[in-house]
Protein backbone atom coordinates (compact mmCIF):
# COMPACT_ATOMS: atom_id res chain seq x y z
CA UNK A 1 0.00 0.00 0.00
CA UNK A 2 1.75 3.24 -0.78
CA UNK A 3 2.13 5.60 1.93
CA UNK A 4 2.35 9.60 2.14
CA UNK A 5 1.01 12.62 3.75
CA UNK A 6 3.08 11.47 7.29
CA UNK A 7 5.91 12.92 9.15
CA UNK A 8 9.25 11.28 9.42
CA UNK A 9 9.02 10.24 13.21
CA UNK A 10 9.38 7.10 14.88
CA UNK A 11 5.55 6.66 15.20
CA UNK A 12 4.34 8.90 12.31
CA UNK A 13 0.75 9.29 12.60
CA UNK A 14 -1.93 8.07 9.91
CA UNK A 15 -2.61 10.75 6.99
CA UNK A 16 -6.32 11.05 6.22
CA UNK A 17 -8.01 13.25 3.26
CA UNK A 18 -11.97 13.76 3.93
CA UNK A 19 -13.95 14.65 0.85
CA UNK A 20 -17.55 15.61 1.67
CA UNK A 21 -19.38 18.40 1.02
CA UNK A 22 -21.78 18.63 3.82
CA UNK A 23 -19.87 20.21 6.89
CA UNK A 24 -21.80 18.70 9.95
CA UNK A 25 -21.05 15.27 8.19
CA UNK A 26 -17.10 15.86 7.49
CA UNK A 27 -17.09 17.16 10.98
CA UNK A 28 -17.94 13.93 12.35
CA UNK A 29 -15.53 11.88 10.54
CA UNK A 30 -13.17 14.44 11.29
CA UNK A 31 -13.55 14.26 15.17
CA UNK A 32 -13.78 10.39 14.67
CA UNK A 33 -10.27 10.19 12.64
CA UNK A 34 -8.68 12.56 15.50
CA UNK A 35 -10.29 10.37 18.07
CA UNK A 36 -8.40 7.63 16.45
CA UNK A 37 -5.12 9.53 15.98
CA UNK A 38 -4.98 10.36 13.16
CA UNK A 39 -4.16 13.63 10.82
CA UNK A 40 -6.69 15.20 8.47
CA UNK A 41 -7.49 17.17 5.85
CA UNK A 42 -11.02 17.87 4.38
CA UNK A 43 -11.95 19.38 1.17
CA UNK A 44 -15.75 19.47 -0.24
CA UNK A 45 -15.78 17.47 -3.19
CA UNK A 46 -13.99 15.26 -5.60
CA UNK A 47 -12.38 18.05 -7.65
CA UNK A 48 -10.44 19.53 -4.70
CA UNK A 49 -9.03 16.27 -4.08
CA UNK A 50 -7.81 15.69 -7.46
CA UNK A 51 -6.64 19.05 -7.37
CA UNK A 52 -4.39 18.33 -3.90
CA UNK A 53 -2.96 14.81 -5.30
CA UNK A 54 -1.76 17.14 -8.79
CA UNK A 55 -0.11 19.70 -6.34
CA UNK A 56 1.80 16.07 -4.94
CA UNK A 57 -0.17 16.44 -1.61
CA UNK A 58 -0.50 12.01 -0.62
CA UNK A 59 -2.58 10.70 1.92
CA UNK A 60 -2.56 7.34 3.37
CA UNK A 61 -5.98 6.78 3.42
CA UNK A 62 -8.76 8.87 1.56
CA UNK A 63 -12.77 8.82 2.71
CA UNK A 64 -14.70 9.60 -0.09
CA UNK A 65 -18.28 10.34 -0.20
CA UNK A 66 -20.45 9.74 -3.89
CA UNK A 67 -22.72 12.81 -3.93
CA UNK A 68 -20.92 16.16 -4.27
CA UNK A 69 -20.86 19.17 -6.66
CA UNK A 70 -18.59 19.35 -9.19
CA UNK A 71 -16.75 16.16 -9.19
CA UNK A 72 -19.20 13.13 -7.28
CA UNK A 73 -16.86 10.71 -5.85
CA UNK A 74 -17.15 7.57 -8.71
CA UNK A 75 -15.41 10.42 -10.60
CA UNK A 76 -12.94 11.75 -8.79
CA UNK A 77 -11.73 7.82 -7.66
CA UNK A 78 -11.68 7.16 -11.03
CA UNK A 79 -9.56 10.22 -11.90
CA UNK A 80 -7.17 9.55 -8.53
CA UNK A 81 -6.50 6.06 -9.77
CA UNK A 82 -5.59 6.72 -13.32
CA UNK A 83 -3.24 9.31 -11.80
CA UNK A 84 -1.33 6.62 -10.40
CA UNK A 85 -2.60 7.34 -6.66
CA UNK A 86 -2.13 3.94 -5.09
CA UNK A 87 -3.97 5.22 -1.50
CA UNK A 88 -6.12 3.30 0.15
CA UNK A 89 -9.55 4.91 -0.85
CA UNK A 90 -12.47 4.10 1.20
CA UNK A 91 -16.25 4.98 0.06
CA UNK A 92 -18.50 6.49 2.79
CA UNK A 93 -21.98 6.82 1.30
CA UNK A 94 -25.10 6.75 1.69
CA UNK A 95 -25.59 5.79 -2.03
CA UNK A 96 -27.74 2.75 -3.64
CA UNK A 97 -26.47 -0.35 -4.53
CA UNK A 98 -26.48 0.33 -8.33
CA UNK A 99 -24.79 3.33 -7.01
CA UNK A 100 -22.29 1.37 -4.93
CA UNK A 101 -21.60 -0.70 -7.27
CA UNK A 102 -20.38 2.05 -10.22
CA UNK A 103 -18.16 3.77 -6.77
CA UNK A 104 -16.73 0.39 -6.42
CA UNK A 105 -15.63 -0.08 -9.58
CA UNK A 106 -14.69 3.43 -9.81
CA UNK A 107 -11.55 2.08 -7.71
CA UNK A 108 -12.52 1.90 -4.04
CA UNK A 109 -10.83 -0.27 -1.58
CA UNK A 110 -14.23 -0.34 0.60
CA UNK A 111 -17.36 1.04 0.59
CA UNK A 112 -18.91 1.86 3.90
CA UNK A 113 -22.87 2.94 4.71
CA UNK A 114 -22.83 6.45 6.38
CA UNK A 115 -22.37 6.61 9.31
CA UNK A 116 -19.43 6.44 10.47
CA UNK A 117 -18.17 5.03 13.23
CA UNK A 118 -15.06 4.59 15.12
CA UNK A 119 -15.36 0.04 14.62
CA UNK A 120 -15.05 0.77 10.60
CA UNK A 121 -12.26 3.40 11.11
CA UNK A 122 -10.32 0.60 13.41
CA UNK A 123 -11.10 -1.70 10.44
CA UNK A 124 -9.56 0.44 8.13
CA UNK A 125 -6.99 0.88 10.37
CA UNK A 126 -6.40 -2.09 10.54
CA UNK A 127 -6.06 -3.20 6.90
CA UNK A 128 -2.97 -0.08 7.01
CA UNK A 129 -1.13 -2.35 9.06
CA UNK A 130 -1.32 -5.32 6.65
CA UNK B 1 -25.31 17.48 43.95
CA UNK B 2 -28.77 19.00 44.29
CA UNK B 3 -31.89 17.43 43.74
CA UNK B 4 -32.65 20.22 40.83
CA UNK B 5 -29.59 18.76 39.15
CA UNK B 6 -30.42 14.98 39.81
CA UNK B 7 -33.86 15.73 38.90
CA UNK B 8 -32.79 17.68 35.48
CA UNK B 9 -29.90 14.84 34.89
CA UNK B 10 -33.00 12.30 34.85
CA UNK B 11 -35.24 13.90 32.71
CA UNK B 12 -32.34 14.49 30.51
CA UNK B 13 -31.32 10.50 30.56
CA UNK B 14 -35.47 9.65 30.29
CA UNK B 15 -35.84 12.10 27.27
CA UNK B 16 -32.74 10.67 25.65
CA UNK B 17 -33.99 7.12 25.96
CA UNK B 18 -37.43 7.77 24.60
CA UNK B 19 -35.70 9.32 21.53
CA UNK B 20 -34.09 6.12 20.90
CA UNK B 21 -36.90 3.69 21.64
CA UNK B 22 -39.27 5.50 19.65
CA UNK B 23 -36.56 5.40 16.49
CA UNK B 24 -35.98 9.07 16.22
CA UNK B 25 -32.45 8.14 16.81
CA UNK B 26 -30.34 5.38 16.29
CA UNK B 27 -26.79 4.32 17.37
CA UNK B 28 -25.14 6.84 15.00
CA UNK B 29 -26.35 9.36 17.41
CA UNK B 30 -24.46 7.61 20.24
CA UNK B 31 -20.93 7.74 18.16
CA UNK B 32 -21.74 11.39 18.71
CA UNK B 33 -22.41 11.51 22.09
CA UNK B 34 -19.19 9.79 22.39
CA UNK B 35 -17.19 12.17 20.64
CA UNK B 36 -18.31 14.97 23.08
CA UNK B 37 -15.58 15.37 25.76
CA UNK B 38 -14.02 18.02 28.35
CA UNK B 39 -12.24 19.54 25.26
CA UNK B 40 -15.50 19.79 23.06
CA UNK B 41 -18.63 19.94 25.60
CA UNK B 42 -20.55 21.60 22.72
CA UNK B 43 -19.31 19.06 20.11
CA UNK B 44 -23.27 17.56 19.72
CA UNK B 45 -25.10 20.99 19.73
CA UNK B 46 -22.25 22.11 17.21
CA UNK B 47 -22.73 19.31 14.55
CA UNK B 48 -26.54 19.11 15.41
CA UNK B 49 -27.24 22.59 14.79
CA UNK B 50 -25.40 22.62 11.25
CA UNK B 51 -27.71 20.26 10.60
CA UNK B 52 -30.79 22.09 11.23
CA UNK B 53 -29.23 24.96 9.06
CA UNK B 54 -28.66 22.09 6.07
CA UNK B 55 -32.02 19.94 6.93
CA UNK B 56 -34.11 23.56 6.27
CA UNK B 57 -32.23 24.56 3.43
CA UNK B 58 -32.45 21.23 1.45
CA UNK B 59 -36.43 20.93 2.87
CA UNK B 60 -36.88 24.59 1.00
CA UNK B 61 -34.95 23.82 -2.20
CA UNK B 62 -36.87 20.07 -3.17
CA UNK B 63 -40.20 22.28 -2.40
CA UNK B 64 -38.91 25.33 -4.25
CA UNK B 65 -38.03 22.55 -6.91
CA UNK B 66 -41.70 20.38 -6.57
CA UNK B 67 -43.28 23.71 -7.30
CA UNK B 68 -41.42 24.35 -10.82
CA UNK B 69 -43.15 23.77 -13.83
CA UNK B 70 -41.83 21.12 -15.34
CA UNK B 71 -40.12 19.34 -12.30
CA UNK B 72 -37.00 18.64 -12.42
CA UNK B 73 -37.25 15.18 -10.72
CA UNK B 74 -33.18 14.26 -10.70
CA UNK B 75 -32.58 17.70 -9.01
CA UNK B 76 -35.07 16.77 -6.18
CA UNK B 77 -33.67 13.09 -6.12
CA UNK B 78 -29.93 14.79 -5.51
CA UNK B 79 -31.57 17.00 -2.61
CA UNK B 80 -33.27 13.56 -1.59
CA UNK B 81 -29.93 11.89 -1.55
CA UNK B 82 -27.90 14.34 0.53
CA UNK B 83 -30.15 14.95 2.99
CA UNK B 84 -30.13 11.06 3.45
CA UNK B 85 -26.99 11.24 3.55
CA UNK B 86 -26.61 13.66 5.98
CA UNK B 87 -29.06 12.49 8.54
CA UNK B 88 -27.38 8.83 8.25
CA UNK B 89 -24.36 10.61 9.69
CA UNK B 90 -25.63 11.94 12.87
CA UNK B 91 -28.22 9.40 13.52
CA UNK B 92 -31.61 10.81 12.76
CA UNK B 93 -33.14 7.37 12.01
CA UNK B 94 -36.85 8.36 11.00
CA UNK B 95 -35.59 11.38 9.05
CA UNK B 96 -32.90 8.52 7.44
CA UNK B 97 -35.91 6.09 6.63
CA UNK B 98 -38.24 8.76 5.02
CA UNK B 99 -35.85 9.11 2.08
CA UNK B 100 -35.74 5.91 0.38
CA UNK B 101 -39.32 6.05 -0.63
CA UNK B 102 -39.04 9.82 -1.45
CA UNK B 103 -35.95 8.84 -4.11
CA UNK B 104 -38.13 6.04 -5.42
CA UNK B 105 -40.88 8.26 -6.08
CA UNK B 106 -38.18 10.84 -7.74
CA UNK B 107 -36.99 8.05 -9.91
CA UNK B 108 -40.94 6.94 -11.12
CA UNK B 109 -41.22 11.03 -11.69
CA UNK B 110 -44.10 10.68 -9.42
CA UNK B 111 -45.58 14.34 -8.35
CA UNK B 112 -47.93 13.31 -6.25
CA UNK B 113 -45.83 10.63 -4.12
CA UNK B 114 -43.19 12.69 -3.87
CA UNK B 115 -45.39 15.59 -2.40
CA UNK B 116 -46.78 13.48 -0.11
CA UNK B 117 -42.86 12.41 0.88
CA UNK B 118 -41.57 15.69 0.74
CA UNK B 119 -44.94 16.68 3.70
CA UNK B 120 -43.86 13.74 5.63
CA UNK B 121 -40.17 14.20 5.68
CA UNK B 122 -40.80 17.92 6.81
CA UNK B 123 -43.11 16.95 9.67
CA UNK B 124 -41.11 14.19 10.90
CA UNK B 125 -37.79 16.52 10.52
CA UNK B 126 -39.89 19.09 12.78
CA UNK B 127 -40.36 16.76 15.17
CA UNK B 128 -36.88 15.83 15.85
CA UNK B 129 -35.79 19.43 16.09
CA UNK B 130 -38.24 19.78 18.84
CA UNK B 131 -37.58 17.00 20.24
CA UNK B 132 -33.61 17.70 20.15
CA UNK B 133 -33.74 21.22 21.08
CA UNK B 134 -35.16 20.28 24.48
CA UNK B 135 -32.48 17.87 25.43
CA UNK B 136 -29.97 20.52 24.52
CA UNK B 137 -31.90 23.12 26.35
CA UNK B 138 -31.68 19.91 29.82
CA UNK B 139 -27.81 19.47 28.68
CA UNK B 140 -27.53 23.28 28.88
CA UNK B 141 -29.19 23.44 32.25
CA UNK B 142 -27.26 20.74 33.71
CA UNK B 143 -23.75 22.26 32.62
CA UNK B 144 -24.92 25.05 34.05
CA UNK B 145 -26.18 23.87 37.69
CA UNK B 146 -22.39 22.19 37.41
CA UNK B 147 -23.92 18.75 36.53
CA UNK B 148 -22.64 16.34 34.48
CA UNK B 149 -24.30 15.50 31.75
CA UNK B 150 -25.78 11.73 31.41
CA UNK B 151 -23.60 9.44 28.87
CA UNK B 152 -25.49 7.03 26.75
CA UNK B 153 -25.60 3.27 27.78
Amino acid sequence: MARGGSSSSSNPKISALIVEDHRPTSMLHEAILKRNNMETKVVNNGKHAVELHSKGERFDVIFMDYNMPEMNGAQATKKLREMGVRSMIVGVTSCTDFERVEFMAAGLDKCFKKGLTRAMVEEVLQKLKE
Amino acid sequence: MTMDVMQLQRKFSEHQSALYREGFLDDQFVQLQKLQDESSPDFVIEVVTMYFDDSENLLNNMARVLEQNPVDFKQVDAHVHQYKGSSASIGAARVKNLCAPFRTYCEAQNLEGCVRCLQQLQHEYSLLKNNLQYLFRLQQEIQAAGGKVPTPE
